[in-house]
Order: C-alpha cells, then structure tokens, then sequence
C-alpha cells in the first residue's frame, strides 16, 4: 500500500502553472460609441474661460506632497518643471528602499518637511524616511500589528491607499479597522481609534481625508454584506464627531432638512428602507472604500458609495440606495446636502468610489464649479457640485451594459441585452466588473486642461447564483469570467479634454493600469504597469518619454516632490498585487478562471511577467 | 549505489517504512481509546514513520462520490467560494495546488474548518453540522488529485470532483522531495 502511495506522489509531479489562454477580446461592434451615448445638457464653451482648480482648493504648490491627492482639489498636478521632456531621458533612480512586504502596494508616499512617510499594503507599517541625509535612512518605524484575520476579509489583496500628514501628525487607516495618528517627530500613536468589526466583515483601505481638524474614514467590505459608512472623527482625540451609513432610515444616512436632491428618483423618505426588499439594506453594501473629498470653497464634502450587496441583484431588487452613487455632506455634522446615483440598482459591481475632482470649467457659456468623476459604469461625469446637477456623461472605456446617460431624469440607462440574471450566463459585459476604471486616481494639469486617466479595457461573462448571508464570510452570488476589451489590449492611458468632451490621445497597455497617474509642470505624466515599467509620456502627446524597469508591478500612486537640495524628485512604490495582480501576490492558481471574482481569467498570464514585491523607488535628474 | 534506480530507491524507502511501522511503536496519545481525536498539523522531518494521527470518522468519506458531490454543493452555499473560488482562491487560497498550509489528510483539512485559521479562515465547527465539514473536507481534497484536475474542460475547474481514495492520505507524514537529483537520506553505512 505504501508503494502505491509513492508512486501515485511520484507520478503526479508538482507544475507551477504560469497561466491559462487568455480569451478572446470582445468585438469592437458590440459597444456603443462615444457618439451614440456620449450626452451633455449644452455644447462646449471652450471659450468661456480656462479649465482649473482654484486657489482655495489647489493653494500654490510648496513642493511637498502632504496628502494623496496633492490638494483639496485632488488635481496630482506639480508645479515643477525641471524634469522636462528634453531631459527626462536622463532621469536615474536617486534611492530604492524595500518594505518587506510582498502585497500590493497601493498607497502614495507622502513627503512633509523633508521626510517621507510610506504606509504597506496588510500588516500596515509605516516608514519614516530622512530625506536631508544619503540614502534617506530611517527615522522610524511603526508597526500596528493588525489583526491576521482581517486578511481573510479583503475582497481584493490586502491592500492600504495610503496616509496623510497634517499637523505634525500621520493619519492612516489599517485593514482590521483602526484609525491611527502617529507623532511625525517620535514615531509614537498619539491616538488609535478602532471603527471596523471584522467579524461583520468590515476592514478598512481607503486613505482618510484630513480637513479643518476633522478626520474622515469609511469601510471596505461591499462583497461581505456590510452595512456601509462614512465617519469624522476628531483629528486631535480620534473621536467620533459624526457616522452616516450608506443605507437604511434617513436618520441614520445623516438626511434631514439640508437634503436637496436635483432628482427626483432621490426624493422621498427613507428610500434607503423603500429601495430595498424588507431588512435586505442591512447587509446591502455601501462602502465608502475609495475617496472622499474635502471642498474647502464650498463647505462640502464628497463621499463616493460602493457598490449594493449581494452582487446577484435578483435578491434585492428595487434601487437600493444609497450605494453606487455620491453624497455631498456638511463637513462638520455629515448632513446629506445632495445625492447623485451613477448606477441605480447596479447589476455589475460598478462601485461609485473613484476620485473626485473639483474644478472650474467653462460649460454652457460660463464657469461652473464642478465635480468630475470617472466611474467604474464607464462614463466620465461633469457634475455641477453646488447642486448635484450631472452636466455631462461621456464614455471613455468600453460600454454596452448601459445606453448613456438621461440628463433629465439623471439615470443610467440600462441595457436590458447586458442585465446579469440568476442560472444564466450573460456574455461580454462591458464594462467589466472592476469597472472602465478602479479605485487608482487620475490627474489633471492646468496647463494642458486635460485629465490622465488610468484605466481598464475590459468585459466579462456573468451568471448570477443564489447566496446566502453569514456574517464574516463572501456575500456575492455570481460566477464572473472576465475577458479583453475590444483590440485586447487590456489596460489604456486615454488624455481627457472635459470641455470638449473627448480624448485628445490614448497609450494602449498590455494589461489594465492599476496605478495611479502624476503630471508635472514640466508636461509629463508618470505612471505604472502591472509589469512592472515606470513610464514617462509627454503630457500633450502620450509620446512615451522614459522608462524604467523596477522588481514587481505598480498600482501605487506615484508623486512629484522638491527635495531639500531643491531638485524635483518623483517617487512611486513597486508592489503588485490588488485585485487585479493578486494572480501574482495571490496564492492563487491560474487554471481557475473564476478566481478573484472572475478576474483571474483575463489576467492568468501575469505570474509570467512580474512577481511579488514592494519597493520604494526615488528618481531624480543627474546632479 | 549511484546507479541505482529512482524506482528502487522508492521500493527500498517503502519497505523501510513497512519496517518500521512492523516495529514496536509507543502508542501515539491520541491513540489511546476514549482520547477525542488530535490531529497534527505539523509535520517533522527525518522521522521515517508518520506522526499524523488518522481519525475513524474519515474513513466513511474515502471513496465516497456521494460525500464529494454533497461537499461541491455545500461549498457554495457556505460562501466557501466567496474566498476561495472553485479552487483557484482569491480573498483565501487556492485549493487545487499541492500546497497545504495546515496538512492535506482528510482529518487536517476537517480540523481547518473546525478550527479555523489565524490568517482569515472563518471556524466552523459547531456552526455546521459535522458530517456536512467531512463532506466540505473531501470536496477541498479532490480538487487537486489528479483525476479532477484532468476533467476540467473549461476555465471553471473542480466540477466534476473524483472520489477521493484512501492511497491520497497514505502518506502524509514527512516524505522525501520529489525528482531530488541526488539522494543520500536513505545511505545507511553496512546496508548497502
């Protein structure tokens, strides 16, 4: 007996399965063209004035790079221009620095008062760089040892977008659910503040939002079956000044007198109880994992919602508010001042999460302050962010789960042919379940009046299953095989005019870009692949420029900062990882198509690309 | 002895180990009646005889197609695959590889999802009537036996999921690298 069990162990020898086929991309004749459900309430006005953020929002540039998004306007844009287009040929890597974590790496390093600050992906440890010294040693370390068994409760790696400094303070989020402010000066936890019940499947990767004294924070956890939320806490104790959920009793959502919907499909009480099937909003979803946004000009605050739970939407019908849509809130008491839902009763994970970008734009023979977002639905929106009012809806990526956008009612409109069903496999979905474009953040220049898109092109087959809710585990309820968008390349660089409503240029990628971009005064924009190339491409061209080679994939937020020598230094993080490289960073096996959601099928061939790291790089000029 | 076969190194190691279990053993704790079962998830290397202790319960689900089919069933609607896909993995790892965190026997695997683990797998036990984990326990076995691997026929692996055979679990203790170019580990002086 024993020789036969050798023999069967001998016979059946261990293969490292590198990858699968790749399907075939979708055709291009089955989605829609800009032109067939590209809308706007009126016609360009590009001479009505220039596109840009203002002052209040995107003060000068001082050369650090405190928060995420650069500024409140969340523009990327640096003022700095030494490193140009003659002369980025020449751009050399200054420092390399290893995080000694193997996950993805989402996060932006952050640079105040000639220190850099660089949070990781799960066990969330923060470094402290000296940047006034060679090699930029460390000045400390802190480690919050989160709980192991939040990594069983991240849906897509075990990611962290990153931390933020303000007032002598690094505030960050760690994946069991805390909010922890660290001493910049002694490395030292000046409070910790524990939000997410992980045993309820809440974890928390967003990066906070830090503004007038207030922290602001929401959960992960939209394919768990959490009830989603955002709160402020107090950036001096941690407390909690203020919690709005995404769904439920409008006393909960934080909805009161302020709430002035533009629509009508927002207006009504308690539509976060009506929209959904009885005690179902409870488990629906929600999260606010991606970005949250301080306006300073107005006195506002944008919350992103994710995606309704489960993902088979045959178990809640109804349009499940508040979840795949945008919350404009009172900074200081979280009262709902309007709402806009990108996706009502999505059928498709399109999570309303992506970034928000606030500017002034000429539209309709005027300048109008305004709110552009790029959702996972496919479509770029410029919304009147005073009021809610969507003012256009253009698609940048591939669509046909829906036929634009109605400006009168401000709904999606659905395509019945792309709606997911229960036992049935709907094919080539467009966009894919991670959307045109995930949670990694755009740029805008004020200079070329464009915006850097990173983004996916990518569909999917769809069969939804039954699911039943138990706490702590997978709330889902579908089969997803994804698959290339039409031409196969899977990922694409597209350059955005949002005045006119159109791309001015687009690089194709290989594979979905999962970082995030940075342009530069010196009109270049910098980005990552999942490959691993650090690329830089001439803002008005897309002409590639400069790349470099580094030890794993990218989907970190690059940066652009002045070092204390004065010189422009750019910064990324190398890491593969997230949802879409976690084929790599896994353990995960390629021969299933259906792993990590679905995406596995369209990325199997990663593991043959890149590995596993996560790396600091700094780059620099010869000087 | 350098030209020696690969297969007579095997028959030579099995009747070693033959030896060695026809030797006087002390009676592993767990062996003694009336002991709730223990079973070890860790493994040592360089002892020539299995630590692991086997469980009766398991017998039942060897050779079972019914107890395989019932674990496919119950692994989706315990969300199983919310974490784990069918077998690919994705929030919790992939199942269908020759990597074992905590032990590949039928027992090991029924103590994981008894037990749960520290790095996010839920515990179950309690939770899930018993027999219903052994049958979740067989189905997470035959994803990576040979026969189940061999009928995939799309990108969806783990549908059609063989019966797991007792010889699967015969030798889960430690046993040598497989396809080692050279191999001393068994050269005893005067032997050979």
């Amino acid at each position: 007996m024993r020789t036969v069990a050798l023999m069967l162990t001998l016979t059946a020898a261990p293969i490292v399965a590198l990858s699968q086929t790749i399907p075939a991309p979708v055709p291009e004749s089955e989605v829609f063209t800009r032109e067939e459900i590209g809308h706007a309430l009126a016609a360009p006005t590009p001479e009505a004035g220039h596109t840009a953020p203002s002052t209040a929002n995107a003060p000068e540039d001082d050369g650090q790079w405190s928060m995420p998004s650069k500024n409140y306007a969340s523009t990327r844009f640096s003022a700095l221009s030494e490193i140009t287009p003659a002369n980025v040929r020449t751009l050399k890597p200054d420092f390399s620095f290893s995080l000694a974590i193997n996950k993805g790496q989402e996060a932006a390093p952050i640079v105040v008062d000639n220190t850099m600050y660089v949070v990781t992906a799960y066990p969330n440890i923060v470094y402290a760089l000296d940047l006034t010294k060679p090699g930029a040693p460390l000045k400390w370390i802190f480690a919050p040892k989160p709980a192991p068994a939040s990594q069983g409760l991240a849906c897509c790696d075990v990611v962290n977008r990153g931390g933020t400094v303000s007032n002598g303070k690094y505030i960050f989020n760690t994946l069991d659910g805390q909010t922890i402010a660290v001493d910049v000066k002694t490395g030292r936890a000046v409070w910790r503040t524990l939000l997410g019940n992980i045993n309820r499947g809440e974890t928390i990767t967003m990066a906070p939002t830090v503004a007038k004294g207030r922290v602001y924070v929401g959960d992960s956890g939209g394919e768990m079956g959490v009830r989603g939320w955002i709160v402020a806490l107090d950036e001096n104790t941690g407390k909690l000044l203020w919690r709005g959920y995404s769904t439920g009793p409008d006393a909960d959502v934080l909805i009161g007198s302020e709430f002035k919907p533009h629509y009508v499909a927002d207006q009504g009480k308690d539509l976060g109880v009506q929209s959904w099937p009885p005690q179902a909003w409870k488990i629906g979803g929600g999260a606010s994992w991606g970005w949250v946004t301080y306006d300073p000009e107005l006195n506002m605050l944008y919350q992103g919602v994710g995606n309704p739970g489960p993902w088979n939407n045959e178990q809640r019908p109804g349009d499940n508010k508040w979840t795949a849509g945008i919350f404009a809130r009172d900074p200081a008491t979280g009262a709902a001042r309007w709402y806009y839902q990108y996706s009502p009763h999505d059928e498709h994970d399109y999570d309303g999460v992506n970034e928000q970008i606030l500017l002034d734009m000429p539209f309709a023979g005027k300048m109008q302050k305004v709110l552009i977002h790029i959702d996972r639905n496919g479509y770029v929106y410029v919304i009147e962010r005073n009021t809610g009012t969507v003012l256009s809806a253009d698609p940048f990526g591939p669509v046909n789960s829906s036929k634009g956008v109605d400006l009168q009612t401000g709904r999606l409109i659905v395509n019945p042919a792309k709606q997911t069903k229960l036992g049935e496999t709907v094919r080539n979905i467009c966009p894919t379940a991670s959307g045109a474009k995930d949670w990694n953040p755009s740029s805008f220049s004020p200079k070329t009046g464009l915006l850097y898109i990173p983004h996916e092109n990518m569909c999917m087959d769809w069969m939804s299953a039954e699911v039943n809710y138990i706490a702590g585990t997978p709330y889902v309820g579908a089969l997803v095989h994804m698959k290339p968008g039409p031409g196969g390349n899977r990922g694409e660089l597209t350059a955005w005019d949002p005045v006119q409503r159109r791309p001015v240029w687009a690089v194709k990628e290989n594979f979905p870009i999962w970082s995030g971009t940075v342009v530069t005064a010196g009109d270049i924009v910098f980005y990552g692949t999942l490959d691993g190339w650090f690329k830089a491409v001439n803002a008005r061209t897309g002409e590639l420029l400069w790349r470099y080679k580094v030890d794993s994939g990218i989907i970190s937020q690059p940066i652009s900062y002045r070092g204390p020598d004065s010189h422009q230094y750019i910064a990324v993080l190398s890491g593969v990882g997230g949802w879409s490289g976690a084929v790599v960073s896994g353990p995960i096996d390629p021969r299933d198509g259906s792993a990590a959601l679905g995406m596995v099928n369209v990325m199997s061939d990663l593991p043959k690309y890149t590995t596993a790291g996560g790396t600091l790089y700094v780059f620099s000029l010869p000087h | 002895m350098y030209s020696r076969s690969p297969i007579s190194v095997v028959v030579l190691f099995a009747l070693l180990l033959a030896g060695c279990n026809r030797g006087a053993q002390p009676a592993l704790p767990a062996d003694q009646p009336g002991r709730s079962v223990v079973i070890d998830s860790a493994l040592d290397p360089g002892v020539e005889h299995s630590l692991v202790t086997t469980d009766p319960r398991a017998t039942a689900y060897y050779n079972n197609a019914d107890a395989v089919n019932s674990g496919k069933r119950l692994f989706q609607q315990y969300n199983c695959s919310g974490c784990h896909s069918n077998g690919g993995g994705g929030m919790g790892p992939d199942l269908m590889d020759d990597v074992w965190i905590y032990g590949s026997r039928l027992e090991q695997i029924h103590q994981t999802l008894v037990e749960g683990r520290p790095n996010g797998m839920p515990s179950w036990g309690n939770k899930v009537p018993d027999q219903q984990l052994w049958q979740l326990a067989v189905y997470v076995r035959s994803m990576s036996l040979p026969q189940t691997l061999a009928a995939q026929t799309d990108n969806t692996p783990s549908q059609t999921p063989a019966p797991v055979p007792p010889e699967a679990d015969q030798d889960a203790g430690w046993s040598p690298p497989q396809a080692t170019t050279n191999d001393y580990t068994t050269t005893t002086p005067g032997v050979d």
